[in-house]
């Protein structure tokens, strides 16, 4: 009988995530060489080390195939349709902190707030015949975020990296992406709306509400959480 | 849910009343070019449709409706008058409503006729009240074109009315933007520093992307002119809110918009349609001294109705979705119709939910 806790399988969040657990007596290492994803836990009988990519966390957490986890709380909400109904957010854990921003040119001087973008999206379309371009890998995380604002005549065009770029590049006009300082964006002449913080993410310890667990795995869960201090 | 085969024969006799009442049968594609509904509904629609992928013709969407394949093909070669049906699958996904079906068959009947709407509108209800008899359902009824007719009427910049007709389906946003031309909320901070600078464009550099130096300018100008538009007056943001607050049985709710459009003129062109309305559903049995009118109503669901609107629902089953929907979409044949246009009203029964309503 065991549980098993993800981990994001390297860099800093891994060494970050090794760190938060030691602090309260778990203890939780790779084994093997250091190309091989395997692990091992000190201090918590019954659970089980996996190491996984952070962005598949979220998924493998609703599939029931690990049953905590530790991942983006950006992550979490965007690959997982209702995630708060399928899994819980045990605590945030204090770091991998980055914020979803929407920005546009700062040669925007009229556009400041959300109010703005949306009359422009609409002056926009009327001026250049398509829909005003957001590029994000966030589809989710921002289209709900401009429904609930009452944002119209956009579109969405996915980016996968270098995001900050696109508008330069004049496949986008705007742009929703992570960001910890604001430096990359100011590079590309590009700044953050007044109100277009969308998440506040930060690495976070997920879990399987209870009732999905058997009666041992929530004892061991149990169990584990008073020793985190949860 | 009852089963396949009994909607199925269910689905056959609505279409056999609709046929009878003069329509002719149509079939639509399944999958559709997801650039024409995402240009009609927003990026929303992909919480809402199911898109899929083509290798070669790039994304598709599983038809979340026929309202839009039906426009087109009257829009390509349609005669008129035209009256359709069509029955058939449609694909919705269920983020929110767990429990509810994602594909579902509807029923359809739409008229595109331009001798007399309100007879047209009559005709549609009527004929869709008669598929429903002997069900405990209560309809539902309302009229975009109102509210629409409202706020055209507003002793406002053409600009802030464009701004209001532009968000009539987003209650919030468009209670915001009133809210904001009538004074009641104070210009935002941001837009406060921007009219105060002499010269902001100076600050327009470097200019990346495809929006150009002069539509910022342009709407600079735009937003320093509507800073000179006195607000939206206490007595005609009050008849708003009377409009937008009006549910009733139907010849109380006529009354009462007959009695606001003697202050608000605009407004006469749609009561009258709303009276013409009434009497030709009255012509055709209907009781309308029974019929709720809810001027509000539409206003949140699906985008192109700008007129005559009308759900029904099973009285004892409030957790069921409306069994049947229509209403009026003049614009959207406009925008499909390349440059032409023609009044339009048609609606959908889901069988399934019908079957499953006590009768």
């Amino acid at each position: 009988m065991t549980i098993k806790l993800a981990v994001p399988s390297k860099g800093r969040l891994m060494d970050k995530t090794f760190e938060w657990f030691a602090a309260r007596g778990v203890g939780l290492r790779r084994t093997g060489s250091a190309r091989e994803y395997a692990g091992a836990v000190e201090g918590a009988p019954g659970v089980e080390l996996v190491l996984l990519s952070a962005g598949e966390i979220p998924r493998e957490l609703a599939a029931g195939r690990v049953h905590l986890g530790v991942t983006g709380s950006d992550l979490v909400r965007e690959k997982l349709a209702r995630w708060d109904s399928r899994i819980e957010a045990l605590s945030g854990l204090g770091f991998g902190r980055a914020d979803l921003v929407l920005a546009v040119p700062a040669a925007w001087v009229d556009v400041n707030i959300l109010d703005d973008l949306d009359a422009v999206a609409a002056q926009f379309r009327a001026n250049h015949g398509f829909r005003l371009r957001i590029a994000t890998k966030y589809h989710r995380l921002v289209r709900d975020f401009l429904r609930a604002h009452g944002v119209a005549d956009y579109q969405l065009v996915d980016s996968q990296g270098a995001t900050e770029g696109t508008v330069k590049n004049e496949t986008a006009e705007a742009i929703a992406d992570i960001t910890s300082t604001g430096e990359t964006l100011g590079a590309n002449h590009l700044k953050v709306l007044d109100d277009g913080l969308i998440h506040s993410s930060q690495a976070t310890l997920f879990a399987l509400p209870e009732a999905r667990l058997s009666a041992g795995q929530a004892e061991i869960r149990r169990a584990l959480l008073a020793r985190l201090g949860l | 849910m009852p089963a396949r085969a009994a909607i199925r024969e269910k689905a056959a006799a609505l279409q056999a009343l609709f046929q009878a009442a003069g329509a002719q049968v149509i079939e639509a594609d399944i999958l559709q070019p997801a650039e024409t509904l995402l240009d009609l509904y927003g990026e929303d629609i992909r919480a809402r449709a199911f898109v899929t992928h083509d290798p070669l013709a790039g994304e598709r969407m599983l038809r979340p409706d026929f309202t839009v394949p039906v426009v087109q093909m009257h829009m390509q070669n349609g005669a008129e008058p035209a009256r359709y049906t069509y029955s058939g699958v449609v694909f919705r996904q269920q983020e929110d409503g767990a429990g509810r079906a994602s594909e579902y068959i509807q029923v359809g009947y739409e008229v595109f006729d331009r001798t007399d709407p309100p007879a047209a509108d009559a005709e549609v209800f009527s004929l869709i009240f008669q598929a429903l008899e002997g069900y405990r359902l209560r309809a539902a009824t309302g009229d975009m074109g109102i509210l629409m007719a409202a706020v055209r009427g507003l002793d406002t910049s053409d600009r802030r009315k464009a701004a209001l007709l532009r968000h009539i389906w987003r209650p919030a946003r468009f209670r915001a933007l009133l809210d904001r031309y009538s004074g009641k909320l104070p210009v935002p901070e941001s837009r406060a520093r921007l009219l105060a600078e002499a010269d902001p464009m100076a600050r327009a550099t470097p200019l990346i992307g495809l929006r150009r130096a002069d539509e910022i300018a342009e709407r600079i100008a735009a937003l320093r002119a509507d800073a000179h538009e006195p607000p939206i007056g206490a007595g005609e943001t009050e008849l708003l809110d009377r409009i937008l607050g009006l549910a009733a049985k139907a010849p109380a709710a006529l009354a009462a918009l007959q009695e606001i459009a003697r202050d608000m003129p605009s407004l006469s062109g749609s009561v009258a349609t709303l009276a013409a309305r009434l009497e030709a559903l009255d012509g055709r049995g209907i009781d309308v001294e029974a019929l709720d009118f809810e001027a509000s109503y539409g206003r949140s669901s699906m985008e192109y109705y700008d007129g005559f609107v009308f759900g029904f629902y099973a009285e004892d089953r409030p957790d069921l979705p409306p069994v049947a929907t229509g209403g009026r979409y003049d614009a959207l044949t406009r925008v499909l119709g390349q440059g032409r246009s023609i009044p339009a009203v048609g609606g959908v029964i889901r069988p399934a939910l019908l079957m499953e309503c006590a009768p």
